[in-house]
């Protein structure tokens, strides 16, 4: 890797500050894709502003409305073991990557970083999560914009992650065979209002909602509701692993298995 | 009761107290005083005409020592080829040149241009980000059959195309061979691909270069398989440094695969480079780089027929096949398609008439080598897919198609040149069945519908040669290297003995296993023997590890010099004792004189061979040390039987392996653990060649699986808990310990099974499907059953 300066601020204001002396200056959570990155010299931060010593962006708590708080800072070993108020989010967690990755990895990490294979886009988009940052609140829908594009501003660092909790919800990751991320993973969420099917995995626009299914199943939450309704393969990622028509068919496949388990 | 020491006892590893504690000695553990670093410039174009390399930033950046581009080694040869193969017209192979560093052209990506030598390895990364390189690019030369049609990008200027030889085996049976296909009862016709793979290894290559300008010797320490190959090559065809001069030591290596084999660029550079600078240069590879460096294995496109009569006898087999070579000639790559190929394509099975023919290509990528099992894998495949498929096709069980088909009697000398000293396909086959439970297909097969699953079994054999090879052969197959190997027994004056072996133990388990044999003639502890290996100054002239030859050729070696080391200190007893030499017996480390109770323990003689006051100085010299070459008289034929029974998951095309059995007979068995974890450790690699790994490459020329986010190693939860039997012994008949080998049976033997299984599975899903290439990818399957 490249030279670089680091800063370990305590606080999330202190952060902030650190982020915005320079353009080149870069936020630092769990590292578990950053570090990579800068281990192939991919990027060249000229400081880097460790977000691991602010305890005020760690931990799980639930809030008046219900929701399950997740400090930005958390990792996801912490969300698997003590997001009991919502079993499906754990659950998710428990399965990202293997162990030293979910001892390191955050939540807010990888919601800023949006990797189009990542679970943590699908368990956010697929609640209805709203991400809370230094600057504003922004709910799930709006916040996901593409390949590694979410809504977030240069300096603005997520600071807690809200998710409202569906009466039932599952998670179905279909691993690519090499590097065990999401071929095609697909969070399904029932609210009193209807339901929710996020896909990761799959589209080149990242993550993204099945509509047709959510409509489908707000009418009938059964696996067999789901005969028929299919996706095109077009805008879908094709690569060694799989063909776009394969990855559509997979987020058939994983939507009706989540909510045969939800 | 199972042996407790000795040949057949299942003896604990010693090396694994290092190797598991931390404490093993590799390559990149070894740090010289004054050590300066290199950062190898690749290419990142698969291919390209070099206009120019500009170091003159880079020069002057901190910590350089100096900038070595292709120029440095205009006077320097290039990196030799041990194998030269004839075509079928007679004609030596084109044989291209392969440059230290790249001069006037780049052919893959990987191909070093510069490397850059440094006080630390950032220094060497950060100066070769400064050199500016200016390639024109050329078009790809990717695709094997497009690389041979006319009017194809040549790799290669001067030579003629890019076909490296057209080889035809057994030429003088083609007509045969064609004519028994015409008349044939049935003919099965089969295409397949033998996916490209990387090797591997946990631990990345690394060389460390060394000079002592007051002797001007030069050491190279390298993650090698076989230090004194490399000796020789580097020493010989490439910096002209004689052997004396020249020490190479390859400590210990995490693991080799074949890719450890090969000489490569990197050693020569830093061998070059610490007597250019007067400095040990070392570099050490990064994972990323290892998979455009390493020597790649496989890469065969296949068209195979098998004829055969109306009583389903096989009449006749025709290959043909495109083996890539990759964008230069690795030191044993063209033997791989070749020898290692055809010889075995007789299989288990008598075939009247064989006819093998390859064309060796030359691609824009990596080079191509042996790796686990080298060719034989490739000739497993398609002989045991091409029967299950012909089993199919005439409506037979193919087990019986292979049984009726079985060859019997032994000696056999197949029509594909080799011959079979021993064998018993039957016996092993009956020890697979059971094995396997097939009784018990059925009900699983039921209890995996219920769950929605399809499940398939797949049964087949293989043979390998082993024990490479008698030199006066292969040195008419083209080999420009004797296959013998070396040993020196030396016992010293306490009696403990020190064993240097030719042979390199890369995690085989060599000094354990190898002691095992010593005290087991001696009758004493394993515990009083220790094996040295890999150092050139130390083991006498070895040709090293491959081929699943070390057991069998290494091992002979050892038990020719240890017969020498008992042929002298009963001499030397007989005089202790007063007794006539061919009274004098050895037993549990007495020597005995027979019928009498007389006797001195081994240690008075050795002790006797170095304080020689009472000894038969006038027969024999003092000191107890011996050596031996063993040049083996023929190949050992591993064979064996394997049954993999899989699930698919008919809604992603995941395929789950739930079973598998391996029946081998490897001869005799000197450690009967470490067997088990070499052939646990080559269906591993088996399965992951079947199931998950393929090194692919774009239209540019460009590796799409070039790290562990696209290349799929298998993991733990990717195999099953195997059942593997290696009780089914027919000793080889022409070593002294009856031993066959068994590094590689596992990677041989699996692949097809695992695909027999899949293609099982989907048939009898009333899926039209007669074959899937490798790997058996989800995304494969799936295509598959859409039609």
């Amino acid at each position: 890797m490249y030279a670089f300066e680091i800063e370990r601020p305590s606080t999330v204001a202190d952060a902030v500050t650190a982020l915005a002396k320079s353009d080149e200056n870069q936020a630092l959570a769990g590292g578990q894709t950053l570090i990579p990155t800068l281990k192939q010299r991919l990027a060249s931060p000229e400081t880097l502003v460790s977000l691991g010593g602010i305890a005020e962006i760690q931990g799980i708590c639930q809030d008046d409305d219900g929701r399950v708080c997740i400090g930005a800072g958390t990792t996801h070993a912490e969300v698997a073991a003590g997001a009991g108020a919502y079993l499906a989010l754990a659950a998710l967690a428990n399965n990202i990557g293997d162990p030293a990755v979910r001892n390191r990895g955050t939540i807010g990490g990888s919601l800023a970083n949006n990797d189009p294979s990542a679970c943590y886009p699908a368990g956010a988009l697929g609640s209805g999560a709203t991400i809370v940052t230094t600057a504003r609140e922004i709910v799930a829908d709006d916040y996901f914009q593409g390949m590694f594009e979410t809504a977030l501003d240069a300096g603005e660092i997520i600071t807690e992650v809200k998710f409202p909790v569906p009466e039932k919800a599952n998670y179905q990751k279909f691993e690519q065979p090499a590097s065990r991320f999401a071929l095609v993973g697909v969070f399904v969420a029932k609210f009193a209002d209807g339901v929710r099917v996020a896909v990761t995995g799959a589209s080149e626009e990242g993550v993204f909602r099945w509509s047709e299914a959510e409509a489908v199943l707000s009418g009938n939450f059964s696996a067999d509701a789901l005969d028929g309704v299919t996706l095109s393969g077009d805008g879908m990622i094709s690569d060694l692993h799989g063909s776009g028509a394969y990855r559509a068919h997979l987020v058939g496949v994983m939507t009706r298995r989540a909510v045969a388990a939800a | 009761m199972p042996k407790d020491g000795g040949i057949g006892a299942s003896s604990k590893r010693r090396e694994d107290v290092r190797f598991l504690t931390g404490t093993g000695n590799y390559t990149d553990d070894i740090n010289l005083r004054g050590q300066a670093y290199v950062h190898f410039l690749r290419s990142d174009v698969a291919h390209g005409t070099l206009k120019s390399v500009d170091t003159k930033a880079a020069e002057g950046m901190p910590g350089v020592l100096r900038v070595f581009t292709g120029a440095d080694f205009a006077e320097v040869g290039g990196l030799p080829c041990g194998w030269q193969v004839t075509d079928r017209h007679g004609e030596p192979m084109q044989e291209p040149g392969h440059p230290v560093l790249a001069q006037g052209k780049v052919r893959h990506v990987g191909d070093p241009i510069a490397a850059v030598v440094a006080e630390s390895r950032e220094q060497a990364r950060d100066a070769a980000e400064a050199i500016e390189v200016d390639i024109d690019e050329l078009p790809a030369v990717v695709d094997m059959k497009a690389a041979l049609a006319d009017g194809s990008t040549k790799v290669h200027d001067d030579l003629t195309s890019n076909l490296c030889y057209d080889w035809g085996f057994v030429e003088e049976n083609k007509d045969a061979v064609d004519a028994a296909i015409k008349s044939a009862a049935h003919v099965t016709t089969l295409e397949l691909k033998n996916n490209r793979l990387v090797a591997n290894p946990m631990e990345p290559r690394v060389a460390v270069g060394d000079y002592n300008r007051s002797t001007n010797d030069s050491t190279l320490y390298t993650t090698s398989q076989n230090p004194h190959v490399i000796r020789l090559l580097m020493g010989a065809f490439v910096l002209g440094i004689p052997e004396h001069k020249l020490r190479v030591v390859a400590p210990d290596v995490g693991g080799g695969f074949g890719s450890k084999i090969y000489h490569y660029a990197e050693e020569a550079f830093c061998t070059f480079a610490a007597k250019a600078l007067n400095r040990p240069v070392k570099w050490t590879s990064s994972r990323s780089e290892a998979f455009i460096s390493d020597a790649h294995g496989r890469d065969h496109v296949t068209k195979i027929e098998l004829a055969l009569d109306a009583d389903n006898n096989f009449a006749a087999i025709r290959t043909e096949t495109y083996a890539n070579m990759g964008a230069y000639l690795s030191t044993f790559a063209p033997s791989i398609p070749t020898w290692l190929h055809g010889t075995l394509m007789a299989g288990n099975y008598k075939t009247p008439v064989i006819y093998v023919n390859v064309k060796a290509v030359f691609t824009n990528t990596v080079p191509v080598d042996a790796y686990r099992g080298a060719g034989r894998p490739e000739a497993t495949f398609q002989l045991e897919r091409v029967i299950d498929k012909a089993a199919r096709e005439l409506g037979v069980d193919p087990i019986a198609l292979r049984r009726q088909n079985f060859i019997t009697e032994f000696p056999y000398a197949t029509p594909v040149a080799v011959e079979y000293d021993t064998g018993d396909y039957n016996g092993t086959m009956d020890k697979l069945l059971e094995m396997a439970d097939m009784s018990g297909f059925e009900a699983r097969l039921a209890e995996s519908k219920k769950r929605g699953k399809l499940r398939g079994l797949g049964v087949n054999c293989y043979i390998e040669a082993c024990g490479i090879a008698p030199s006066n052969l292969v040195g008419q197959l083209g080999a420009r290297a004797g296959l013998y190997e070396s040993a020196t027994v030396r016992v010293n004056a306490t009696g403990g003995i020190t064993v240097m072996t030719g042979s390199h133990s890369h995690g085989q388990g060599h000094e354990t296993a190898f002691p095992q044999v010593v005290a087991d003639m001696l009758g004493i502890d394993e515990s009083m023997i220790e094996i040295e290996h890999g150092d050139t100054d130390k083991a006498p002239m070895g040709m090293g590890t491959y081929g699943s030859r070390s057991i069998a050729v290494g091992g002979s070696a050892m038990v020719r010099a240890t017969e020498k080391i008992i042929a002298k200190t009963k001499k030397i007893a007989a005089h202790l004792m007063e007794a006539s030499e061919a009274d004098i017996e050895l037993k549990d480390g007495q020597f005995t004189v027979a019928g009498t109770d007389k006797s001195v323990a081994w240690g008075d003689v050795t002790l006797a061979a170095y304080v020689p006051h009472n000894y038969p100085l006038e027969e024999i010299e003092p000191g107890l040390e011996e050596t031996a070459f063993y040049d083996p008289a023929n190949f050992t034929y591993p064979a064996g039987a394997y049954a993999c029974e899989v699930e698919v998951d008919p809604d992603t095309g995941k395929v789950t392996i739930e079973r598998f059995a391996a029946a081998d007979d490897f001869g005799n068995v000197i450690n009967p653990m470490i067997v088990s974890g070499q052939v646990h450790g080559g269906l591993a690699q088996g399965i992951g060649q079947a199931l998950l790994e393929n090194a692919a490459y774009d239209e540019n020329g460009q590796l799409l699986s070039a790290s562990y986010m696209d290349y799929a190693m298998p993991r733990a939860d990717d195999v099953p808990f195997y059942s593997v039997d290696h009780s089914s012994q027919t000793p080889c008949t022409h070593n002294p310990l009856g031993v066959k080998g068994c590094g590689e049976a596992g990677a041989i033997g699996s692949p097809p099974a695992v695909v027999n299984a899949v293609v099982d599975a989907l048939q009898r899903a009333g899926h039209d499907i007669t074959h899937i290439d490798m790997p058996v990818s989800p995304s494969r399957v799936w295509a598959a059953m859409q039609g």
